[in-house]
């Protein structure tokens, strides 16, 4: 669906993505972990179509990305970023910035009814739609920041620490949102974090990056690791004792 | 030690922190977990005095047996860090950004105490001579460890230490953590909304909820046998393993 091949992205005196190959595959839920400065933001913004690689080629349905229009592109790939308060702007109103896409976009339909349908779908109450994003939970805000990304309705959803800034009663159940969306609307879903367990808890693969590259990537990367790294992250993970 | 007795903080409406009672005996660890919102900042805060401007605090707040809620700032400066000293989760605001680390070590010990302090938390000496910026986040929090550090407290409070640290990281700080308290028999208020860094560091706990402390004891105890359905909640929240 999204294949990225040969990827290097180098900005004025860094190079955050090296060398880097990674297919999303139709449906699948893929999870890409590393830690602050291994490059899975940039590679998830590359895929996304939000950033463009120095080197190397990103294929959507087989297409080379800059000749995707970027109609086609924003309404097939959405992004869900880290911190919702700043991703929503604080003087619309829900049913707005949910909307929002659907009018950057010019998608036909009736719009207020693909809101309603929307808050419903992520578990916010109708009355939602006409207050403004300070007035929720941080949890809440991601709930729109979904909403809205759902709204031209996507094949990929791209969300890139979407659980870091929340408290853990609420991390569990965006994760189960995004868990239950995936199933019922079809969706591939990329979930970019540093949080090990987070990943682990949604993905059927997962890439594991560091200092620009991937290290390791499989459906057991995290739970049976093959390259030492992987093994240093996990052991690294406080475990629960009791 | 600490003592806290009934605390309770409001901003002129209702409490933020509700009748909260805690104490921390020298070389014991406890831990004050709660999610955003739960008082527990405040509650470490108000210990060391700092409570944010328009804070109204009550109840009694003791170290060493000296009551600190309404104790002028000049009496207050000269227990923080001496008897009590506080390890932020930001270690980028809690450093000033335009001067070399090694001259803030000194500036709360010696030039001579300073180069020492670099050395226990694992710094090379260069570090002297490095500004906040040039160095990592790991680094950084080391270095107000350190400070923490420089006038032996009996009781080192640590505000989510390690929250804005990578994993790897993480650990290593709170190794660090772990060994110079056990090295001093200082004791630990651990503030965290991370169960698992609580249950390896702590043997008594706290658990935090709007306010008031719904559930306490041992780590072990609470962890193992919850008896406040919050707690238990918090515990099935945070074990995304046994969900799967």
């Amino acid at each position: 669906m999204i294949a990225v091949h040969g990827v290097t992205r180098e900005y004025r005196r860094v190079t955050a993505l090296k060398d880097v190959s990674l297919d999303v595959r139709p449906g699948e839920r893929l999870g890409i972990v590393g830690e602050s400065g291994s490059g899975k933001s940039t590679l998830a913004r590359i895929m996304a179509g939000l950033d463009r690689p120095t080197a190397g080629t990103v294929t959507f349905d087989g297409r080379p990305l800059p000749e995707v229009d970027r109609r086609t592109l924003r309404s097939s790939v959405q992004f869900v970023f880290q911190d919702p308060l700043s991703s929503l702007d604080p003087r619309m109103r829900v049913a707005d910035i949910v909307a929002e896409p659907l009018a950057a976009l010019r998608l036909p339909g009736d719009r207020a009814a693909r809101v309603a349908e929307l808050l419903d779908a992520v578990g916010l109450p109708p009355d939602a739609a006409g207050r403004r994003p300070h007035q929720f939970s941080g949890g809440q805000r991601q709930r729109i920041a979904v909403a809205r990304a759902l709204a031209p309705r996507p094949r990929v959803l791209v969300a890139d620490e979407p659980t870091s800034a929340l408290d853990v009663s609420v991390r569990v159940k965006i994760l189960d949102l995004l868990l239950d969306l995936a199933g019922r609307m079809e969706l591939t879903l990329v979930l970019v974090s540093h949080d090990l367990a987070a990943v682990r808890y949604v993905s059927e693969r997962v890439a594991v990056m560091r200092a620009g590259e991937i290290v390791e990537e499989g459906p057991d990367a995290l739970t049976d690791p093959g390259h030492p790294y992987t093994r240093e992250l996990l052991d690294a993970v406080p475990r629960l004792r009791r | 030690m600490i003592e806290i007795e009934k605390l309770r903080i409001d901003f002129g409406g209702a409490p933020v922190v509700d009748g909260v009672s805690l104490a921390v005996a020298p070389g014991e660890r406890v831990g004050l977990i709660g999610e955003s919102g739960s008082g527990k900042s405040l509650t470490a805060l108000a210990v060391l005095g700092l409570l944010p401007p328009g804070a109204r605090a009550a109840g009694r707040v003791a170290i060493d047996g000296t009551d600190v809620l309404g104790l002028p700032e000049r009496r207050l400066a000269r227990l923080r860090g001496d008897r009590v000293a506080m390890v932020f989760q930001e270690p980028m605001t809690a450093l000033d950004p335009v001067m070399r680390v090694g001259r803030q070590l000194a500036l709360v010990s010696s030039k001579a105490r300073a180069r020492e302090l670099l050395e226990l938390v694992g710094l090379p000496a260069d570090t002297y001579r490095a500004y906040p910026h040039q160095l990592s986040g790991g680094q950084r929090q080391r270095i107000v460890l350190a400070i923490a550090l420089a006038r032996d407290p009996a009781v080192l409070i640590c505000d989510e230490p390690t929250t804005a640290l990578d994993v790897r990281v993480q650990a290593r700080v709170l190794d660090l953590i772990d060994g110079l308290a056990a090295e001093r028999g200082a004791g630990l208020l651990f503030v965290s909304h991370d169960l698992a860094v609580v249950s390896n560091l702590c043997s008594r706990v706290l658990v935090m909820r709007a306010g008031r402390v719904v559930e306490s004891g041992p780590v072990a105890e609470v962890l193992a046998a919850p008896r406040h359905e919050y707690t238990a909640a918090l515990l099935a929240a945070s074990d995304l393993e046994a969900r799967t």
